[in-house]
């Protein structure tokens, strides 16, 4: 059952990251704090929602107007032990994505499962 | 309560700062124990010393600046994120051959780690935001 599933997923802190890689930098800096929490031994779950679905596409490039891309930050995640990726169900249908071609391996949540998440986490951060 | 302000809106560009300093007020006026304030994101934008708002409208620096006083707030601003928009105090502008500084206390410059601190301490983490 999809809830029981959202119901193993613990942690301190769940970044939710609901903006693509380039037009803010609020993707960036929710990584940051995903990064830097981590770094300090704080378990982190990372829920792609919406828009910030896109920032899984593969083979991104930071573009001519030369932005920080967020990519090489995606790769590092592995490296700070932050391995429970999640991307909200709806919008990977919304972009036309599957779950399966995305640049990391992430879970797929139903939007009823986001209410569990945000009860087993300790904080919310939300970018 | 123990409470928490994580504000990332930039000043008098929407409601966010102007709603955040109002619940700040309101949750020390009632008694509540307010941890913390932290500057994330444009949020930062509200250590800016040089702020000079017209005088019909509300200064939110001052603002920031009578809670920490009247109620020990501490007001920690993201390093990061705040160097990157021409926030710098003192000792940064130094380190980065800037002339003039940006930032002075009662805000004071820090690591996100302190975001992370202060919402896992407090019971409640609220966040304004645009």
């Amino acid at each position: 059952m999809a809830n029981d599933e959202a119901q193993g997923v613990e942690g301190d802190l769940l970044v939710i990251l609901r903006h693509g890689p380039h037009g803010s930098s609020w993707l960036r800096e929710g990584l940051d704090a995903a990064l830097v929490a981590a770094a300090f031994g704080r378990r982190v779950t990372l829920l792609f929602m919406g828009e910030g679905v896109t920032a899984l596409m593969p083979a991104q490039q930071s573009g001519p107007l030369g932005q920080k891309g967020t990519s090489p930050t995606l790769e590092m995640l592995e490296m700070y032990d932050i391995d429970t990726l999640l991307v909200e169900a709806e919008a990977l249908a919304r972009f036309g994505l599957r779950a399966e071609g995305l640049m990391l391996s992430a879970r797929a949540v139903e939007a009823k499962e986001l209410s569990v998440l945000a009860a087993t986490h300790s904080l919310v951060l939300t970018f | 309560m123990r409470y928490a302000i994580l504000l990332m809106g930039a000043p008098y560009s929407s409601q966010a700062a102007h709603s955040a300093l109002r619940f700040a007020r309101a949750v020390a006026e009632r008694g509540h124990r307010l941890e913390g304030v932290f500057f994330y994101h444009d949020g930062v934008h509200n250590a800016a010393r040089l702020a000079a708002p017209p005088q019909d409208e509300p200064h939110l620096v001052d603002g920031w600046t009578a809670l920490a006083a009247d109620h020990g707030v501490p007001l920690q601003v993201c390093i990061a994120a705040a160097l990157r928009r021409g926030l710098l105090d003192e000792r940064e502008a130094a380190r980065h051959g800037k002339q003039g500084h940006s930032v002075e206390s009662p805000f004071e410059l820090t690591g996100l780690g302190q975001l992370v601190d202060l919402g896992l301490r407090c019971d409640r983490l609220v966040t304004f935001g645009p």
